[in-house]
């Protein structure tokens, strides 16, 4: 079982790919790129554990108990920001996209092809 | 390519890919047993040099301070592109007139009045709500919370007017050259703090506040403050995208009835 | 620790929230002129940083948290003559980019120099960090900003569809590279680079390779490397000029400078003995490139679009002069990015010129309407042959520096790789320099083998009667500038200097960790250009003009029975370019895949 998070954040990578390229509507596409980002919020995550460990916050606990990791989950704050600007920026551009072309669907643009 | 013809190259790649994913993540030390200096020596010294029990809002705005600066600015440069994207062209200016009453006018397509009772929770949550985002903001270095947490827990205190379904006030709200202001505010508050650092100690973000005690409420010096400007960034940015969205929606469900 | 070293990152960035904060007040005139002015302060401090950085790298430390018994506490800059000059040459294009669009450009309000401010801010930093997740920091940074000023026409679909193709395949390859920095976290438990490097040891294991494979991969879909290509085409058919020459002349450069600095400090410390699998890769990876890209460019006519095959093209030389793992090799690749994307940029920005005086960039529909443009003809036609690498352009002091290095180690084959994208891709400048600044081309053959045309509506106001001198002025000082390096005498040396400052990774540890003095390294004598070298760029360079007449007269093959294998590659060469999202993710998992496999069996199974 101590491998089984990476095995989830790996599963999780390959399903949003997954997600992303059979994809019929841009919307769904971005929430399965937003799939794709937590398989990293996973990876860290899981990094970072110390077993028995405690949050590595020392309000009334004393200094120097065994605590988890507090940079990756430092880096996660980073990483959940970013993927809510990208996300925001995508549905932004999907939304135009519906208002000009009448159609979320991939399959039915045409114009950059060749 | 054909829809079955890419299915099938995708799943293949796909195999491999998990697999030279599976075979590097066997190289990384069980779940559980982390081993790394970083994380260690960060916890054991945090509370004695920066004064804060919050040792994750030490390494983000002390520490590691420059990448959540580069991280508000992400936030802040999606918003503008929000912005930018989302903008109004000169068809939509033709409409200015409808500005005024933003909701739909056609019978078919209106949007359902919302009960009162929805009305009432709403209302009365928005009060709570802004005290329980700027508590959140304040505490930041001492409890888990922060700049960024309590941010987007103020800037959802507009969006329940509009789900009251009160959009006049909702504009008002976010009458929109203040909340422009207040975003470009906390994120040139946050290079500024840095500045500081830079000008009286010689580097940037240095921190050059008084630290105060560890568990009051103004201890960690600078991490206080950046704690607030990133509060405000965050607030003020994402109240410009709700506004920016929600505008662009209701002008494509008015354009749907031409 | 230097002052000076924050400052690349902060001045554009600060200007940037004061434009946004007085969007409404500020008139056109102070937006642009604040913007320029920041660019050019952040310019002048990057040069500044490169003079100070030539013997010992610059280095900052954020926060003031200096490194204690070799672990790392805080972010530092780590400033050496690659990455500053590669600061400053962002800045020099952004100016570029910024003039430009002076006056007639369409900005909404001051947002879109919010925008170029905050897209010059992240490239510094990203050239400039010694930080692994910073640099990851950055590249979104570098990414939000790009996505937005891709999408800048949202009145058309094309434009939408461009922007989103971007912007998927390079969020997928940003989670990559941080999937690749938790996995080199886990084992080392730093995120310094330097640090990293130091603590990884001296042999590659499972985790090591797949962490080289996925955060090289990621960037390396930045740079528009095979088969991670396939956005960037779209991604310049619609973006608007001057995001175009930011795009292909630095952004998409600073990929492949990222893979490169990532490799030499952290990578090459488990690589050594395994360096000849690393580099059969990248030299097979980045000739497929660079020939794929050279024939797609030649069959395209949308002038945009062509040009951002070219850049795929030369991109694959890029790779492969890094994937020789040689310091000649590497200072090759730092001239050949300035040359060729001074270049570019001209070349865009005349494309741009073109699109604001006739409103179209399509090579058939423009034919003959240039003929009154004399100044702006020139400033093509040199650009044409800048891109062929004709000796007395800096791209030629490059290229004859990567064959150096691929003589000395026996991979004299890549000469015709070379000879074959200066051929085609100049060939394809030079035949619509013809085409529309000459009038050629009149026959039925003389067309762009069947290529879609692709709406591209004005970007700028007021129908151009003339030409503005704030657009013609950027595009001829940046190929004259182009002349000056190829022609200064201590351009080589000083690329030469640099690269081998940014191999030296036991030094660059030293001083990053415990501020050791680096011993100075001396690069050997001055180099010359020999007599083959310069025989073959003259013979690429009327190579390409050869072709770009051939195609442009009436003796150009048309589809008969001797030429249909060959438009029958090229169709289906094309139509895997299908503009279709699904496509280029699932190509990317492929390219991913690959990678890993190859480098695993070539590293484990000999």
């Amino acid at each position: 079982m101590s491998f089984f998070p990476y095995v989830v954040a790996a599963w999780l990578f390959v399903i949003g790919l997954y997600g992303i390229v059979t994809s019929r509507n841009f919307v769904h596409l971005v929430i399965c790129l937003a799939v794709l980002q937590s398989s990293t919020y996973v990876l860290l995550l899981s990094i970072g554990y110390r077993a028995g460990g405690t949050a590595p916050v020392f309000a009334g606990v004393p200094v120097g108990t065994p605590a988890v990791d507090p940079v990756v989950q430092a880096l996660m704050l980073t990483d959940i920001v970013v993927e809510a600007t990208v996300v925001a920026l995508l549905l932004a551009l999907a939304l135009q996209l519906q208002k000009h072309a009448d159609t979320l669907d991939p399959d039915k643009l045409k114009a950059l092809e060749g | 390519m054909k829809r079955r013809g890419r299915l099938i190259f995708f799943l293949l790649s796909a195999a491999a890919f998990a697999g030279v994913y599976l075979w590097g993540l066997r190289g990384l030390p069980a779940v559980g047993h982390y081993r790394g200096p970083y994380g260690d020596v960060l916890n054991r010294v945090a509370t004695y040099e920066r004064h804060v029990t919050d040792i994750v809002t030490a390494v983000n705005f002390d520490y590691r301070g420059f990448d959540t600066l580069g991280e508000e600015f992400i936030l802040f440069m999606s918003v503008i592109g929000g912005s930018v994207l989302l903008r109004r062209q000169r068809e939509e200016e033709k409409g200015e007139h409808r500005d005024d009453n933003l909701a739909d006018e056609s019978p078919e397509r209106q949007a359902p009045q919302p009960s009162d009772a929805v009305r009432v929770l709403t209302l009365g949550l928005v009060g709570p709500l802004v005290v329980f985002g700027l508590y959140i903001v304040a505490h930041g270095q001492l409890t888990p919370g922060g700049g960024f947490q309590g941010g987007v827990i103020l800037a959802t205190a507009p969006l329940l007017v509009y789900l009251a379904g009160d959009l006049k006030k909702f504009k008002q709200i976010t009458s929109h050259t203040l909340v422009e202001v207040g975003e470009a505010v906390g994120a040139g508050g946050y290079l500024g703090i840095g500045l500081a650092g830079l000008i009286m100690g010689g580097a940037y973000l240095r921190n050059v506040a008084a630290l105060g005690q560890t568990g009051n409420i103004n201890s960690g010096g600078t991490i206080a403050l950046i704690n607030l400007a990133t509060g405000l960034e965050v607030a003020a940015g994402f109240v410009l995208l709700l506004y920016a969205f929600l505008e662009q929606t209701l002008e494509i469900r008015l354009r749907g009835e031409k | 620790m230097s002052l000076l070293a924050p400052l690349p990152v902060v001045i554009p960035l600060s200007t940037a929230a004061i434009l946004a904060a007085l969007n409404k007040f500020f008139s056109r005139r102070w937006s642009e002129g604040l913007s320029i002015l920041a660019t050019i302060a952040t310019g002048v401090i990057c040069g500044e940083l490169l003079l100070q950085s030539r013997m010992q790298p610059v280095i900052h430390w954020f926060g003031g948290w200096t490194p204690r018994a070799g672990v790392a506490l805080g972010i530092s800059f780590v400033i050496d003559p690659i990455g500053a000059g590669a600061a400053a040459f962002t800045s020099l294009l952004v100016l570029a980019a910024l003039v430009f669009s002076v006056h007639y450009f369409e900005t909404v309000g001051t947002l879109f120099h919010v925008l170029m401010l905050g897209f010059l801010g992240a490239m510094c930093g990203f050239a400039l960090t010694g930080d692994l997740f910073n640099l990851f920091v950055f590249f979104e940074l570098m990414s939000a900003s790009g996505f937005a000023l891709c999408g800048y026409k949202v009145e058309e679909p094309e434009s939408m569809q461009g922007a989103l193709n971007f912007a998927i395949t390079n969020t997928v390859g940003a989670f990559l590279v941080l999937s690749g920095i938790g996995l080199l976290y886990g084992r080392t438990g730093a995120l310094n680079m330097a640090q990293i490097g130091r603590t990884l040891g001296a042999s590659p294991d499972g985790l090591i390779i797949t962490a080289f494979v996925f955060i090289m991969a990621g960037f390396f879909i930045k740079a528009a490397v095979i088969p991670f290509h396939f956005w960037l085409a779209d991604a310049h058919a619609v973006a608007p000029t001057p995001v175009c020459v930011l795009f292909s002349g630095i952004m998409v450069e600073l990929g492949i400078y990222a893979v490169a600095r990532i490799y030499w400090v952290i990578f090459d410390g488990p690589f050594t003995t395994h360096r000849w699998a690393l580099r059969e890769l990248l030299l097979a990876v980045g000739a497929i490139t660079a020939v794929a890209g050279a024939v797609m460019c030649f069959a395209q006519r949308h002038i945009k679009r062509l040009l951002a095959f070219s850049t795929i093209s030369h991109v694959g030389l890029l790779t492969i002069g890094f994937g020789l793992l040689k310091a000649g090799a590497l200072a090759g690749v730092a001239l050949y990015v300035v040359g060729h994307g001074m270049i570019k940029a001209a070349l865009f920005l005349v494309a741009g010129l073109l699109l604001h005086r006739y409103g179209g960039v399509d090579e058939l529909e423009l034919r003959g309407r240039g003929r009154e443009l004399r100044a702006t003809s020139i400033v093509f036609l040199l650009g044409g042959l800048g891109l062929a690498a004709m000796p007395g352009f800096a791209t030629f002091v490059g290229e004859s520096a990567i064959m150096d290095a691929a003589r000395s180690m026996g991979q004299g084959w890549l000469r015709a790789i070379f000879f074959f994208s200066a051929a085609l891709t100049a060939g394809a400048v030079l035949r619509v320099w013809g085409r529309v600044f000459r009038g050629m081309g009149k026959g039925k053959q003389a067309q762009a083998a069947g290529a879609k045309h692709i709406q591209e509506n004005r970007e700028t106001r007021g129908a151009g009667h003339n030409i503005p001198a704030v657009m013609f002025a950027p595009a001829a000082t940046l190929v004259l500038l182009a002349v000056l390096v190829g022609l200064a005498p201590g351009a080589h040396h000083a690329a030469r200097t640099a690269a081998l400052l940014m191999q030296g990774r036991t030094a660059y540890q030293a001083r990053v960790l415990e501020s050791a003095w680096i011993p100075v390294v001396s690069s050997g004598q001055e180099h010359a250009p020999m007599g083959a070298g310069l025989a073959w760029s003259f013979a690429a360079t009327a190579a390409a003009l050869g072709l770009a007449w051939l195609s442009l007269s009436r003796y150009w093959p048309g589809k008969n029975a001797l030429t249909r294998p060959l438009t029958g590659a090229v169709y289906r060469l094309r139509a895997i370019h299908s503009g279709h999202i699904g496509d280029y993710v699932a190509f990317l998992t492929f390219g991913v895949a690959a990678y890993g496999v190859i480098l695993a069996f070539l590293i484990e199974l000999r």
